[in-house]
């Protein structure tokens, strides 16, 4: 049986690399049997974890959940089109719950968090930094300075103003280019780690 | 406080008084007669041999902008716990809520005098003690008075952060109501943006459907909510030239609220007839799943514009390059850093961070989104002033010394900082 799942295993990971060729019908077929499996597991997943663990299990205990559930209830209205309109309201609670919360969420870390890490002093305390820390608080201090003016819209990218924005959006890029080829090495590993799939487990090549 | 405490400890825990007595006989031998009266109540199986001093002025308070929940307590600790040649080998914790039973909650390593009680009710009362330990014997503290947490409704640790919240708020609520008695807001042109017309008249002219990606995360998103008002904008585009959307969704709450967008496009353009359920449609929440049927769609049915719009991970480059593949021209946008390089290199046209939040107010132009922006903008506008101001204090502070460059500094970065 497990030699069984192995070769299905390794006869659908095949099958989704040879969309790598052109669209083919191994690849629908492979395709197919991922989204229908995928989605039937997220389902049972989402029963068991959600449902039962979250508020099954504990609705006696904590009764807010009881909210969530009459939200969820109303959502399911929407299978009938005649009272389908409320389920906007539990998608508007959704909305708008979400927007408050990630409000303050990015204003702590993507604005107030940044502003405190970039005060800092370009020479170093009492001229002890090294010349690659001064350089690196130079960077790191223009850096962070021109980019915040790249998204600034209120104002045309013109002038001293756009000069600032074009330094910021070019350090923008020289930091994407170093993240590319960090994700890079990272993706590899995804590569890998089917390729030994399928020449160690699979196969039995690599030992 | 102490005291009451006692007094409590002693009418809970009267049968421990005879054990009390063992001790006053025990601790002058080893010389602590403050411990002694200190450790007037003491439990039953602890104190048989006191060869170890307990922890002293042991102090319970109310944890500060809490929901109620938690109980801070701190004490001495004690004599007998050394770096070197210590006896003490831990401390353990013990609560007692309202008249109940006394009930370890935790162990503690020596040196750690301090401990956060969780997961505590607003209505009840608690007291705690807390037992030194030895090797073969331990002693435990006085009772600490019985004390009931509080909820407090408004966490002024984080004023710094309301305080923004205001400013930023307050700019946003002046714009929109600038933008509502008809003042004209700039905004500046964002290549991505200007593309979307563009994309959309090419999809017209080959005949071919837009394939609308929003992400695969779900409407608590930021990211999803930003790319769901872009679709509003390129539905009714789509809906004034009949062009067909098709927008395969790896949530189901995303499904709903996005068939909720289109249909308001499609009747804003006047169309509501063209509107069809099934542009947009549920495929699976499995990450690379949704990328493999994404990935049929768009060799199958070649779309002429790809809108990549929301937060992506691991995918993106494959459907990225995908699209790219079947010459459909792309505009991408995502909030993540990591996944924008791709998009950069794969796409025609990519919304880098923010302006993927921008292009509501930009494509709408209506008041409340345009003043929103130009809210945030005000925001950003006191982050470079702060930035350039702090780092010219403190770099003037490192070449002169001067007090008040210093002080101005810090208070910078205190305003700044988020308490934790």
């Amino acid at each position: 049986m497990d030699h069984l799942g192995l070769w299905i295993a390794g006869f659908l990971t095949l099958g989704i690399y040879s969309f790598l060729y052109r669209d083919n019908p191994w690849y629908k077929l492979s395709e197919s049997i991922f989204i229908g499996v995928s989605a039937g597991y997220w389902v049972v997943t989402e029963f068991w974890q959600n449902f039962v663990g979250k508020f099954w299990d504990q609705k006696g205990d904590d009764p807010w959940l009881w909210i969530g559930a009459v939200l969820g209830l109303m959502m399911l209205m929407r299978l009938f089109p005649k009272i389908g309109w409320i389920s906007r309201w539990p998608l508007a609670f959704v909305v708008g719950a979400t927007s408050g919360f990630w409000m303050m969420n990015y204003l702590t870390t993507n604005c107030m968090a940044q502003v405190q890490a970039t005060i800092i002093p370009l020479l170093g305390l009492g001229y002890e930094a090294s010349a690659v820390m001064i350089f690196s608080n130079i960077v790191l201090v223009v850096g962070t300075f021109c980019g915040v003016a790249y998204f600034f819209f209120s104002k045309a990218h013109t002038g001293v103003f756009g000069a600032t924005a074009r330094v910021g959006v070019w350090t923008i890029m020289v930091t994407f280019g170093a993240m590319f080829a960090l994700t890079i090495m990272n993706r590899m590993s995804l590569l890998i780690g089917r390729t030994s799939f399928i020449f160690g487990e699979w196969l039995g090549l690599i030992r | 406080m102490i005291a009451s405490g006692c007094t409590a400890g002693a009418e809970r825990f009267g049968s421990y008084l005879k054990l009390a007595t063992l001790a006053t006989f025990l601790i002058p031998i080893v010389g602590f007669s403050a411990f002694a009266q200190e450790n007037s109540v003491v439990s039953a199986d602890s104190v048989a041999v006191a060869t170890v001093a307990p922890v002293t002025s042991l102090v319970v308070e109310d944890y500060r902008y809490d929901d109620g929940e938690n109980l801070a307590l701190t004490w001495v600790p004690s004599i007998d716990d050394q770096p070197v040649g210590g006896k003490v080998v831990g401390y353990e914790i013990f609560q007692i809520t309202d008249s109940g039973e006394p009930e370890k909650i935790a162990d503690v390593l020596p040196g750690v005098s301090s401990f956060l009680a969780t997961g505590l009710h607003a209505g009840a009362s608690y007291r705690f003690y807390v037992t030194a330990r030895a090797e073969t014997s331990s002693a435990p503290s006085v009772i600490s008075a019985a004390l009931t947490p509080h909820r407090e409704w408004i966490n002024w640790g984080l004023w710094n952060l309301m305080l923004t919240a205001l400013v930023v708020g307050g700019s946003v609520m002046f714009f929109i109501e600038t933008a509502r008695r008809g003042h004209e807001l700039f905004v500046r042109k964002i290549a991505g943006l200007e593309a979307v017309d563009e994309a959309i008249g090419r999809a017209t002219e080959m005949g071919r459907p837009i394939l609308y990606i929003p992400g695969i995360q779900d409407m608590d998103d930021v990211q999803t909510l930003a790319s769901l008002t872009i679709l509003g904008r390129v539905a009714e585009h789509a809906a004034t030239y009949d062009i067909r959307i098709r927008m395969p969704v790896s949530r189901s709450l995303v499904m709903t609220a996005a068939r909720e967008t289109i249909k308001a496009a499609y009747q804003a353009a006047g169309r509501p007839d063209a509107y069809n359920e099934d542009m947009v449609n549920y495929v699976t929440d499995e990450q690379f799943g949704y990328v493999a049927a994404v990935d049929g769609i768009m060799v199958r049915e070649r779309p002429a514009t790809v809108f990549l719009l929301g937060a992506f991970f691991a995918e993106s480059l494959i459907l990225a390059e995908t699209g790219n593949s079947v010459g459909a021209i792309q505009i991408a946008g995502t909030a993540r850093p990591a996944q924008l390089p791709f998009f950069i290199a794969a796409c025609d046209f990519t919304l880098i961070g923010e302006e993927l939040f921008a292009a509501s107010a930009y494509l709408s132009g209506e008041p409340k989104s345009l003043g929103s922006l130009k809210g945030q903008d005000v925001g950003k506008g006191v982050a470079m002033v702060a930035i350039v101001l702090g780092v010219v204090a403190a770099t003037l502070y490192a070449l002169t010394g001067a007090a008040w460059l210093q002080a101005f500094g810090d208070w910078l970065v205190a305003m700044f900082t988020i308490a934790s």
